[in-house]
């Protein structure tokens, strides 16, 4: 098995991990990180619960090499609380109902903390694209919109 | 936890070394944003001993306005960035709507023109589980002996399902490609078989490195899919159109499918179209001796028949009252 030493910035952190070539992010994270909040759902690149952001962007760890990801910034839903406080996009989701069997919601809120870098105040139509690659089985998507649209908000959660 | 089987990855800097790793290293592939393979690889459909990792390779990642009114893409611009590259969307919007309608955002923000390109070709019987495929024999596409799709046939018949290759074939699109005997260049049109499992007409350690499109000066163009989820899915049936109006009548009209055979298909015989005002019936009455879907969706053949006979029409009228 090809090896070969992985550095990156994990949620915040730098360090240096040794990493096989086939391994894949989201094994990464969850097995040698014990990261485990980054959910596996479909198994193909389907439904999005692995989602986590990599410089910024939101893209699949499930179909990602860890190997991939050397030199750059890995965030993960453990990387959205700052000093034990939920981050706005987290409380909404908690105060909005936006989380039910809870298992997509780590892909959702990743997905929905990319959109809202770059796009602060996206409309409903902004939000439904962005986050179109993760399925939520319990279809409580309207709840989820509500939760981004809330976190968007200026208003007091 | 799922392992996967066990490969080496390299990552070259520039085409000749990719080109050179490829042909140094048994049992190779080249991988970019990885969308497509590694689904394939996770489901041991594919076990290469080495991945040829061209995320790295600079020179193919431009997209660069000719001089002669045309736009050359290279091989690794990511689907989102061609989505929203400023004159692909104005002057070539079919190209534009075909970017940004493969799969999902985070898809797009690593698969690339030339993975699109040359995506496998997809069927219900191959795009499955070891289990699965196992459990049923496998198939004539993967280690198996017979396509269940038409099991008295002796071809596959997996679909090709990239959404860019008709979008980029109505634009008269050349596909640049470096390999072992150096660089070629055909038109994008005569890169595929008709043939679901082995569609490329790519040698052995050759990779796409860049896309070549005509001016799009005077073109009106569409792209329009139907697929299962809304949100994410390949083609059931995709189309792209790019006409010329004058007056009441097409001076010139090209149209292309995927989804729908195992290779992207350049409707033939549309000359007769350009004889009299347009008549749109004429157009679909094309349709059923070139796009033949099989049964290699969930969805029905005849579905899919219908589905791109009123995507066309729909598509095609759009264009020609917006000209």
């Amino acid at each position: 098995m090809s090896k070969s030493m992985l550095r990156l910035n994990l949620n915040g952190q730098n360090g240096e991990y040794a990493v096989a070539d086939n391994m894949l992010l989201i094994d990464f994270l969850r097995e040698v990180a014990h990261l485990t909040g980054t959910k596996m759902g479909c198994d193909g690149g389907e439904c999005g619960a692995c989602t986590v952001l990599i410089d910024g962007r939101p893209q699949l760890s499930c179909l990602t090499l860890a190997a991939s990801c050397a030199g750059r910034h890995v965030e993960t839903v453990e990387g959205c609380a700052q000093g034990g406080r939920l981050s706005r996009l987290q409380r909404a989701f908690n105060e909005k109902l936006g989380s039910q069997c809870g298992y997509c919601t780590p892909g959702m809120i990743m997905a929905a903390e990319g959109l809202l870098r770059t796009n602060p105040h996206p409309t409903d139509s902004e939000t439904q694209e962005a986050l179109g690659g993760n399925i939520c089985r319990c279809t409580g998507y309207v709840k989820i919109i509500e939760s981004v649209r809330a976190a968007a908000s200026g208003e007091p959660l | 936890m799922e392992y996967l089987p066990d490969f080496k990855v390299v990552r070259p800097a520039t085409v000749q070394q990719a080109v050179a790793a490829y042909a140094a290293h048994a049992d190779a592939r080249y991988i970019a944003g990885g969308t497509d393979l590694m689904v394939n690889v996770r489901r041991g459909i594919v076990a290469p001993q080495t991945l040829i990792d061209i995320g790295g390779v600079a020179e193919i990642t431009a997209i660069d306005a000719q001089q002669n009114g045309g736009v050359r893409i290279g091989a690794g611009v990511t689907l989102n960035e061609l989505a929203a590259h400023g004159l692909i969307a104005k002057e070539y919007p079919a190209i534009a709507e075909a970017a940004r309608q493969v799969a999902a955002p985070t898809h797009r923000q690593v698969a690339t023109v030339g993975g699109n390109l040359c995506l496998d070709t997809r069927c219900l019987y191959y795009n499955q589980s070891e289990w699965w495929r196992v459990s049923n024999n496998y198939c004539l596409k993967n280690k198996g002996e017979v396509c269940h799709v038409a099991p008295s046939g002796s071809r596959c018949f997996a679909a090709f399902s990239g959404d860019l290759a008709p979008a980029l074939m109505v634009f008269d699109a050349e596909v640049e490609i470096s390999g072992p005997n150096g660089v070629r260049s055909l038109p994008l049109s005569e890169m595929y078989n008709d043939d679901g499992a082995a569609h490329l007409k790519l040698e052995k350690g050759e990779m796409l490195t860049a896309v070549i499109i005509k001016s799009g000066d005077g073109w009106r163009s569409g792209y329009a899919k139907a697929r299962v989820r809304g949100s994410i899915d390949f083609p059931l049936a995709g189309v792209a159109i790019a006409l010329k109006r004058q007056g009441d009548r097409l001076s010139d009209i090209r149209v292309a499918f995927t989804g729908t055979n195992s290779y992207p298909v350049m409707l033939r015989k549309t000359e007769g179209l350009l004889q009299g005002p347009f008549d749109v019936d004429a157009l679909t009455a094309l349709l059923p001796k070139q796009i033949t879907p099989m049964p290699s969706t969930f969805y029905p053949p005849g579905y899919r028949r219908k589905v791109a006979a009123n995507l066309t029409r729909a598509l095609a009228r759009r264009l020609f009252e917006e000209s």
